[in-house]
């Protein structure tokens, strides 16, 4: 019962993640690391854009500090995934180091929303879908590593699944709610710390930025509710 | 022979990673409060952060030289326009793929 809803719920995961995972596996193959630096890499690391960015990191002969600060940038969203679910995951053991680790965009979007229905557990849920998520992340890995390696076909571009899994994700978030603040202050902080910082170095600006630009909104949404 | 630099890149990416995941549960996860603020920005930042992501993805889009970015505009404009219509996430992202795959090895 459990693992069929968790099964249902992770379908759209799947989709994507075999997809994207394939598309990290070709492209980590056209660069010569083979199968295992892709089962390595999605099993450890299994942060998505991470590993599209680790791909460039490895080929480009970055530095091991210039990486550390490079996912601190890519993957600092994950310190807010963790904080809105610190409540959530409150009683989850034995499963709860697995599923803090386990805590990926996709999987966060399948495990923050809403309550289970009757006859569900909810932490095997959490669980499940959890591990449903990174199986088929591994799984489009080796499949695309191993494709990649086979076929000889020209990858070039492949690497915009990863701009499409976020446009849909930011798209379906839009449609999912008439407050667009947020979202819109998040593209127009970027795209300003972008021109002014340049591609290498606007993450940090754009993420203080748009904390500012939020929390000034806060301020002003509290004022106005206290009738000031 | 394993390949050690790129075995150490990957072990920090992980280390960070993993970091950054646990960091909350071990400061919040005791039977503290978690502050209203917190509680807020893990509201909205969500929305906000798609959103520098989706920059991030197009950071190095030259719109004045070489494919003046028309390759990811189109497909981008594909992307979201064949998601609101079919709301289908395989669907959008394979074929928005291939469509650039197409237009960055064909068309220009």
């Amino acid at each position: 019962m459990t693992f069929r809803y968790a099964w249902k719920r992770s379908i759209p995961v799947m989709a994507g993640y075999i997809v994207l995972g394939m598309g990290f596996g070709m492209l980590l193959a056209a660069k010569g690391y083979g199968v295992i630096w892709a089962i390595a890499m999605s099993v450890f690391i299994y942060a998505g854009s991470m590993q599209y960015v680790a791909i460039d990191l490895i080929t480009g002969g970055a530095s091991l500090i210039a990486a550390a600060l490079m996912t601190l940038m890519v993957n600092a969203r994950h310190l807010f995934y963790g904080i809105s679910m610190v409540e959530r995951y409150k009683d989850t053991k034995p499963y709860k180091p697995y599923l803090i680790f386990a805590l990926t965009d996709e999987t966060y979007s399948l495990v923050c929303s809403g309550d289970v229905p009757e006859g569900v557990e909810e932490k095997k849920y959490f669980f499940l879908v959890s591990l449903l998520n990174q199986f088929y992340w591994v799984f489009g890995s080796v499949i695309g590593s191993v494709l990649g390696s086979v076929l000889n076909i020209n990858t070039e571009g492949i690497d915009f699944s990863m701009t499409a899994l976020f446009l849909v994700v930011f798209t379906e978030q839009w449609t999912s709610t008439k407050d667009h603040r947020s979202a819109i202050a998040g593209v127009t902080a970027s795209v300003i710390c972008l021109l002014v910082f340049g591609p290498s170095a606007f993450l940090i600006p754009s993420m203080i930025s748009i904390t500012v630009i939020l929390t000034v909104m806060r301020g002003r949404k509290r004022r106005k509710a206290a009738g000031l | 022979m394993i390949d050690m630099r790129a075995a150490a890149l990957i072990a920090v990416c992980t280390a960070v990673t993993m970091l950054l995941r646990f960091l909350p549960f071990l400061i919040f996860g005791g039977k503290k409060e978690i502050p209203g603020y917190i509680t807020y920005l893990s509201g909205v930042l969500p929305y906000a952060i798609m959103g520098m992501l989706v920059v991030y993805c197009l950071r190095n889009v030259d719109l004045f030289a070489g494919t003046h970015g028309i390759p990811e505009i189109l497909a981008s404009a594909a992307v979201v326009g064949l998601h609101v219509w079919k709301r289908n996430t395989l669907l959008s992202i394979a074929v928005g793929t291939v469509f650039y795959m197409f237009l960055v090895q064909v068309v220009f």
